[in-house]
């Protein structure tokens, strides 16, 4: 690990002022970040830790009903205070260990967008809505291929307002070594169609299967996916599985989410 | 009624209180007064001439004290091989230099360029990177079997090739056993791999070096299995330091698993630079290092063909197997794929004929050497596997057809030169078919179909050859070493007693079996006695701990230094209480004259022996203090039968393991409680490699699986509850606790039950699949089933 500067600043404006710094980087629970400096791979000059806004900590109910979440909100606390939206309480409580859920946090996820991270699919089936210090950007806007966002530098997300669907389930087949999904589906249905969001898969990162989305909005069971599977061009092959068997991966997980969550 | 007490007994390891209350003290835990710190500019190329080395930069940064390269070793020993095979023409094998650091070329990822030696971590990793480095890349040498092509580029330019040797083992049994394939009804053949490994201790590799300007005295703290063999191997081949005035120290170890057996060239480095710079040095791998200088395992890729006649008995076995060696040879390297791998070829079958080609290949990878099993494994995993193959071509029961050829007569002498002294390979069977609840496997099939699930069983058998020896023999066979055991037995005044064993300790909890036999043989409480090990300065010369011979080898050591002992103090006894010494009884702490109520305790023998004011002093010398060295006569022969279900998901090719069991046959057991945990761990890691494991390099020599987040380990999730079972018993008829050892065993045996049982849930569902390569993944099973 490089030397560097650190702040914890505790209001959402000091935090923007300190990013202001050249290679200044926003820290949320640092489950990447810390990892990847210590193996001397990033080095910025100041860390700027979010944990200490309060603002941007904790979960409430929006005026339109939707789930609102702070962005320095952990995982931990997300699966065990998301309950009027199961399926995003399921998929928080399913992330890396307990010790990755206790200081890992839904910004820092996002703002990461590691195309197997779980949060991503969450946030992109659901049409969330991405809060940031300076505005607030649509999901379908918002993750831009692998580790590759909206955010512009020094941007801080400081809440996430997911609408909450009738049904929906997250599905994740874990990586064997590092437990990242594989292929992780979230499937979400709303009163104005099913949303369909898969990563770990493609070499784009998070997408939308749409052909599934058509499907499942007409007739939402599995049987209306069973024969149905994307198309493994642009997916992932690695030593732990092919693009070919990604593309099966997101055809079983999508009807076992859907079958879930019926 | 189980024993509290002694042998046979299972006290709670006395060890653990200090390693899980964190007071343990392992080699990273030690501090030398004004140690400096080296940081290791490894290769990220794994192919190149080392054009030019431009330190000019880095030497100038902060805290830097001497940047070394190659060039600082010239005339300095290379990295010696402690074992020499003989090819099948009889000619030596290829053996080259292997420098402290890279000389001209770099030949892995991983290889070490320059070390920086600075007063912290941080500023040699600082000035590691202003280090300019000139290479000019060169084509990697990575598959076996291209590496052996006409024309391939040659890892070692001063080889005639990259075949380290060609190996034939029994050479002369090789017109026979082709006649008999010739005369086969049947011949069952396989191509397999034999995934290669990283061992990850959970302790990364550790070395301090240090140097005393007063006496002339290196010291090397060091994270190995066996101090005295690295004092020898380094002092005399890499730095020409007499043992005297050397001193190796391994103090509590983490996990070695085999790949702490082996000197490294950190460790010279760091002893080298202690004495050049008057200044102790320390070394400690980051996990990240750990996966590209540790030692790796396995690695094999072989061709197996099994010839049956027309009544199912196996006539002849036939092997070629491709053995990779890495970039350089590590230091029992070229053993493990023929001695430790060849002479286990019979397995427990009575096959008459077995002919067994080894090709050792140099490749720009990490070395390749011994690693938990060493050779068995392989050895085991191919055999097991094709009578499994053998069984369903054939339509016969697995089971039934390793019954019908399993021998059953000992001793016995198998067609590849080694002699089981003892076994009763229907007897693990037996308990194993029962432990695993056999009769009830159709039941549980046919729920895991009511699931949408395939359920597997899978059996296999093994043999291990543990405690190699005897020196004479194993020096015969290339070994640069003896294979003997030492131990001290020093009895204090008032009677406790400290054993200083050549055995050493990193985890099997040798401090708390060691004593169980000093006390059963006593009589005395087993807290009377304190195990040291690990420090040359106060251990007689041994050789360390690995391939499962600490108890077999090391505790045989102990008895006879005790045997003397208790000798010696009955001649005391018998002075104290003027009897005949041929009348002395020793029972229960204490010596009495048979037939009479004299007694004397243990305590007044001791005391008198280092108070002599009442002794024989013309007939004895005063003091308690025996050692003894014990070579043994052969090798030992565990065996047992294990068998593994498991149930696969069939629309995602994950499998799960339901159940595992094992049946060994380990001889007499110490502390049976220590020998379920070892059978417990080695089933872990064979899970593991079976399951999870695969160290991966890319056609450019890169390390694909270099961290945790692609190289999968065992979780506990992974795994389940085993059942274990040793009352199968024959005893060891040659060493003096009969006993036979267990590090091993659940690691050789456990990976072909877990293949066979994949194989056979996959059949039970209509895929007519033969073989998967371990590790036995997802996409792998989807591969198979869709491919």
């Amino acid at each position: 690990m490089y030397n560097f500067d650190f702040e914890k600043p505790s209001t959402i404006a000091d935090a923007v002022s300190a990013l202001g710094t050249e290679d200044a980087q926003a820290l949320g629970g640092g489950q990447t970040l810390l990892p990847t400096m210590k193996q001397r791979l990033a080095s910025p000059s100041k860390l700027v830790s979010l944990k200490g806004i309060a603002e941007m900590q904790g979960i409430c109910t929006g005026d339109d009903g939707a789930l609102c979440i702070g962005g320095a909100t952990t995982h931990a606390d997300v699966a065990a205070g998301a309950g009027a939206y199961a399926g995003l309480a399921g998929l928080a409580a399913g992330i890396g260990d307990p010790a990755v859920r206790a200081r890992g946090t839904i910004g820092g996820s996002l703002a990461n967008n590691d195309p197997a991270a779980c949060y991503p699919a969450g946030a992109l089936a659901s049409g969330a809505t991405i809060v940031t210090n300076a505005r607030e950007i649509a999901a379908d806007d918002y993750f831009q291929g692998m580790f590759t966002t909206a955010l512009e530098e020094g941007e801080i997300i400081t809440e996430v307002r997911f609408p909450v669907p009738e049904a929906s389930n997250y599905q994740k087949f874990e990586q064997p070594a590092s437990r990242f999904a594989l292929v992780g589906v979230f499937v979400a249905k709303y009163a104005d169609g099913v949303r369909v969001a898969v990563t770990g898969a493609s070499e784009d990162g998070v997408f939308r299967w749409s052909e599934a989305e058509a499907a499942l909005s007409g007739n939402f069971s599995a049987d209306a996916v069973a024969d149905m599977a994307p198309s493994a061009d642009g997916l992932i092959s690695d030593l732990h599985g092919s693009a070919a068997y990604r593309a099966h991966l997101v055809s079983v997980l999508t009807r076992r989410a859907v079958a879930a969550a019926n | 009624m189980p024993k509290d007490s002694g042998i046979g007994a299972s006290p709670k390891r006395r060890e653990d209180v200090r390693f899980l209350s964190g007071t343990g003290n392992y080699t990273d835990d030690i501090q030398v007064n004004g140690q400096a710190y080296v940081h290791f500019l490894r290769s990220d190329i794994a192919h190149a001439k080392i054009i030019g080395i431009n330190l000019d930069a880095a030497s100038a940064m902060p805290g830097v004290i001497k940047i070394f390269t190659g060039a600082d070793f010239e005339g300095v020993g290379g990295i010696p091989c402690g074992w020499q095979v003989t090819d099948r023409h009889g000619e030596p094998m290829q053996e080259p230099a292997h420098p402290v650091l890279a000389q001209g070329k770099v030949r892995y990822v991983g290889d070490q360029i320059a070390a920086v030696v600075a007063e912290t971590l941080e500023q040699a990793r600082d000035a590691a990177e202003a280090i300019e480095v000139d290479l000019e890349e060169l084509p990697a040498v990575v598959d076996m079997k291209a590496a052996l092509a006409e024309g391939a580029t040659k890892v070692h330019d001063d080889l005639t090739s990259n075949l380290c040797y060609d190996w034939g083992f029994v050479e002369e049994n090789k017109p026979a056993v082709d006649a008999a394939f010739e005369a086969a009804a049947h011949v069952t053949t396989l191509e397999l791999r034999n995934n290669r490994l990283v061992a990850n201790p959970m302790e990364p590799r550790v070395a301090i070096g240090d140097f005393n300007r007063a006496t002339g005295e290196s010291t090397l703290y060091t994270t190995s299995q066996n101090p005295h063999v690295i004092r020898l191997l380094m002092g005399a081949f890499v730095l020409g330091i007499p043992e005297h005035k050397l001193r190796v120290v391994a103090p509590d170890v983490g996990g070695g698993f085999g790949t702490k057996i082996f000197h490294y060239a950190e460790e010279a480095f760091c002893t080298f630079a202690a004495k050049a710079l008057n200044r102790a040095v320390k070394w400690t791998s980051t996990r990240s290092e750990a996966f590209i200088s540790d030692a790796h395992g396995r690695d094999h890729v072989t061709k197996i063909e099994l010839a049956l006649d027309a009544d199912n008995n196996f006539t002849a076995l036939r092997t070629d197997t491709y053995a990779n060696m890495g970039a350089y040879l590590s230091t029992f390297a070229p053993s493990v794929p023929t001695w430790l791998h060849g002479t286990l070829m019979a397995g427990n079958y009575k096959t008459p004929l077995i002919y067994v080609n080894v090709k050792a290949v140099f490749t720009n990878t990490v070395p390749v050497d011994a690693y938990r099993g060493a050779g068995r494994p392989e050895a085991t995993y191919q055999l097991e596997r094709v009578i499994d193959k053998a069984a369903r071509e054939l339509g016969v029961d697995p089971i039934a057809l390793r019954r019908q050829n399993f021998i059953t007569e000992f001793p016995y002498a198998t067609p590849v030169a080694v002699e089981y002294d003892t076994g009763d390979y229907h007897g693990t069977m037996d308990a194993l078919e029962k432990m695993a609840d056999l009769s009830g496997f159709e039941t549980r099939r046919k729920e895991s179909e009511a699931r949408g699930k395939l359920r597997g069983f899978g059996v296999n058998c093994y043999i291990e050859a543990c405690g190699i020896a005897p020196s004479n023999l194993v020096g015969q066979l290339g070994a640069r070493a003896g294979l003997y055991e030492s131990a001290t037995v020093r009895v204090n005044a008032t009677g406790g007693i400290v054993v200083m064993t050549g055995s050493h300790s990193h985890g099997q909890g040798h401090e708390t079996s060691f004593p169980q036999v000093i006390a059963e043989m006593i009589g005395i409480d087993e807290s009377m006695v304190e195990i040291e090990h690990g420090d040359t300065a106060n251990t007689p010369m041994g050789m360390g701990t690995y391939g499962s011979r600490s108890i077999a080898v090391g505790g045989s050591a102990m008895v006879r230094a005790t045997e003397k002992i208790i000798a010696k103090a009955k001649k005391i006894a018998a002075h104290l209480m003027e009897a005949a010494e041929a009348d002395i009884e020793l029972k229960d702490g204490a010596f009495s004259v048979a037939g009479t109520d004299k007694s004397v305790a243990w305590g007044d023998v001791t005391l008198a022996a280092y108070v002599p004011h009442n002794y024989p002093l013309e007939d004895i010398e005063p003091g308690l203090e025996e050692t003894a060295f014990y070579d043994p006569a052969n090798f030992t022969y565990p065996s047992g039968a294990y068998a593994c279900e498991v149930e696969v998901d069939p629309d995602t090719g994950k499998v799960t393991i339901e159940a595992f069991n094992a049946a060994d046959d380990f001889g007499n057991i110490i502390n049976p409680m220590i020998v379920d945990g070892q059978v417990h761990g080695g089933i872990g890691q064979g899970i593991g490699q079976a399951l999870l494991e695969n160290a991966a390099y890319d056609e450019n020599g890169q390390l694909l699986s270099a961290s945790y987040m692609d190289y999968a380990m065992p979780r506990a999730s992974d795994v389940p509850f085993y059942g274990v079972d040793h009352s199968s018993q024959t005893p060891c008829t040659h060493n003096p606790l009969g006993v036979k050892g267990c590090g091993e065993a659940g690691a050789i045996g456990s990976p072909p039950a877990v293949v066979n049982a994949v194989v056979d849930a996959l059949r039970s569902g209509g895929h007519d699949i033969h073989h998967i390569d371990m590790p036995v993944s997802p996409s792998r099973v989807w591969q198979a089933m869709n491919g």
